[in-house]
């Protein structure tokens, strides 16, 4: 698969680039300038403090939020989202903190959910095996598809939620916050499946407050300041001092 | 069989799972099911055999085949209401205007079809597609203003009361003829003996049909399958069961045509509930409103389909009970009819805060509400006894469900 060796200097042209994107709400200006590329294959950490505009960022990847300026490319075009279906329609999927998942429902239901084979019969046999070669495939560790959600815990929530998104053959995949309310076990999980995302070619950007947790899964990470850029890292070099750094704004990398 | 021995089935490799297959394990895990509270039509089943017991004792008349007979068509009428109330329970709604609802489309046929002369047909075409404006006015107050399905359908309770009040005029009571269709197909429809067995075959069979192309497709997939042994004595014990219901019934006047299209109707609603998209996503819309909205599900549609559907089968259920009574009147629809409706629905097992329930809870809970009326009203109660203890007995199937939904959550079930 292309992009498959993670390199965080991936050539080629990137999957997604933001060009000096910015986005005010009334008079507060939440994104001024910012720039990202995310290519192929590549895991791509967005940190930053409370209200850094980390959310507003994903938000507007996401397609719910427009950019007021600033260039937005996939593949090399510019596009422009009106809402989250176009982004969904360009393969930007996005798994939000609460995953939005019907707990009443069993696993194959959410999985499918919104899209469900033969909508008048339901292929349920069909929705199963493709349920279990989806999770198998993620090497999820989910005992049996046909129960409710309510019965899951936290990781594998969060498993299913991820293998959801994945379900519409998306290019670029978002995270946020996957591994927080998670156990040390489960987050390993978790890590390790987002690894197998990217494996699979896709582009993966994730947000996240835990600095282990970021210069493990990640190939970059990119740090916003109060709605600016504030540096970009080879997340194998850099230290978490730096990280953190560049987070409180002890050190500036504009 | 073979097969499974040396690969085991897709569903079935997590060394956690216990084993569940083969029919000893299927007892072993309904038993499971049961201790963790996910009791499904159980308490509503043990509930109408103690009814039963107790009624029989009382006056042995109950269990005749005259009072059944009576019990079903009296049932059918408040059914299909109810199984309306399921779909916007569904979506964890609710109309509590259903009765006033089904009195005022009464009012409207009886209006139209006695006073004016115009085609039954038309007439009843006329009351429900008024039902289904309405249901359609909840569902965009709801979606568009905001309001709560509970103050707007019970601001529509009083004001659809008042027009049938109104519509009805000084008589306050309309009498249909008794050669009219809908007076004859409610009071004086019964299937043929030999026809009713038949059809109980027809059910029992489609459900074996069903059931064995479900386990075909499964097997093929290589996902576990029911084992066939079991598939068969629940057909035989369907059989058996339908086959003595109707050849009892049929011991007294038989069964009317009412009671199988409310069967019907069950059927065809467990269907668009279980197994198509739509059903889908009405339980997702009643689980978890903002997944649902993510999921791409059109939310808004969904609940106003879930209120058309309730509105119009409101109506359906208040013709036909004219059509029992051969009359629209003030009282059509008034009294104990809405807290029934609703009642039977929750009693059967649809949770009153939405995405759990069937179509089944309204068949079951309808019988439950119908067979304490009939009992009481054997025992000469007076209808000040019959609210109270249909009062009681709603409150014990809402503490049953409540008990039940806490010990889910504690063992990790929806």
């Amino acid at each position: 698969m292309p992009g498959a060796s993670g390199a965080p200097s991936a050539t080629g042209e990137p999957l997604l680039s933001l060009r000096g994107v910015s986005k005010s709400f009334g008079a507060v200006q939440a994104l001024t300038d910012i720039d990202l590329e995310v290519h192929a294959g590549e895991v791509v950490a967005l940190v930053g403090d409370n209200g850094a505009g980390k959310s507003t960022l994903v938000k507007v990847l996401a397609g719910v939020h427009q950019p007021s300026s600033g260039t937005f490319l996939f593949d090399g075009r510019p596009v422009t989202l009106g809402g989250p279906s176009d982004a969904i329609d360009l393969g930007i999927a996005t798994v939000f903190q609460d995953l939005a998942l019907c707990e009443n429902l069993s696993v194959v239901d959410n999985l499918f959910l919104g899209r469900e084979l033969s909508p008048l019969a339901l292929d349920e046999t069909t929705m199963e095996v493709r349920s279990w070669e989806l999770l198998r495939s993620l090497s999820a560790k989910i005992p049996t598809v046909r129960i409710p959600i309510a019965s899951l815990s936290g990781g594998q929530r969060q498993t299913v939620a991820i293998a959801r998104s994945l379900l519409g053959d998306p290019r670029l995949i978002m995270l946020d916050e996957p591994t927080a309310a998670l156990g040390v076990a489960q987050t390993a999980e978790v890590l390790a499946m987002i690894r197998r995302v990217s494996e699979r070619g896709l582009g993966v950007v994730v947000i996240s407050h835990n600095m282990e947790d970021v210069r493990q899964v990640a190939d970059r990470v990119v740090v916003l300041r109060l709605g600016r850029n504030n540096g970009v890292f080879d997340a194998r070099t850099v230290t978490t001092q730096t990280l953190v750094g560049a987070i409180t704004g002890a050190e500036d990398h504009r | 069989m073979t097969t499974q021995t040396t690969q085991p089935a897709l569903d079935r490799t997590d060394e956690r799972l216990t084993g569940d297959a083969g029919a000893r394990g299927l007892v072993r895990s309904s038993i499971r099911n049961i201790r963790d509270g996910d009791l499904g039509f159980l308490p509503v089943i043990i509930g109408l055999v103690i009814i039963a017991v107790i009624f029989q004792i009382l006056n042995p008349v109950f269990l005749s085949s005259a009072n059944l007979v009576n019990l079903a068509l009296d049932s059918a009428a408040v059914g299909v209401i109810s199984l309306g109330i399921v779909f916007v329970l569904l979506v964890g709604e609710i109309d509590l205007s259903v009765g006033s609802l089904s009195g005022f489309s009464a009012a409207i046929m009886a209006v139209l079809f006695v006073r004016h002369g115009v085609n039954l047909g038309l007439a009843v075409l006329i009351a429900c597609l008024v039902a289904c404006a309405i249901g359609l006015l909840y569902g965009v107050l709801l979606t568009k203003f905001g309001m709560p399905s509970f103050v707007a359908s019970l601001a529509g309770l009083l004001a659809f009361l008042g027009l049938q009040l109104a519509i009805l005029g000084s008589q306050g009571s309309i009498n249909l003829p008794y050669d009219s269709g809908l007076v004859q197909f409610a009071q004086l429809a019964f299937l043929p003996a030999p026809v009713s067995y038949a059809l109980a075959a027809v059910f029992a069979l489609g459900f074996l049909l069903s059931r064995l192309d479900r386990r075909r497709r499964r097997a093929r997939a290589n996902l576990s399958t029911t084992p066939l042994s079991l598939l068969v004595v629940g057909t035989v014990l369907l059989l058996l069961a339908l086959e003595f219901a109707f050849w009892y019934l049929n011991q007294a006047r038989g069964v009317g045509w009412m009671v199988i299209t409310f069967l019907v109707m069950v059927l065809v609603a467990n269907y668009a509930i279980t197994r198509t998209k739509w059903g889908r996503s009405l339980l997702a819309v009643g689980g978890n409103r903002e997944a649902a909205r993510r999921s791409g599900i059109n939310v808004n549609g969904i609940y106003w389909s879930a209120f058309v559907l309730t509105a119009l089968l409101a109506c359906v259920g208040g013709l036909l009970s004219a059509g029992r009574l051969a009359s629209a009147n003030l009282s059509s629809g008034t009294g104990d009819v809405n807290l029934n409706a609703i009642a039977a629905a929750v009693i059967g097992g649809t949770s009153l805060f939405g995405g759990r329930g069937s179509a089944f809870s309204a068949l079951l809970g309808t019988l439950v509400i119908g067979a304490i009326a009939s009992g009481l009203t054997l025992l000469n109660l007076e209808s000040s006894w019959r609210f109270v203890i249909t009062g009681v007995v709603l409150a014990v199937a809402v503490g049953i469900d409540s008990l039940a939904r806490r010990s889910r959550a504690s063992h990790g079930r929806a």
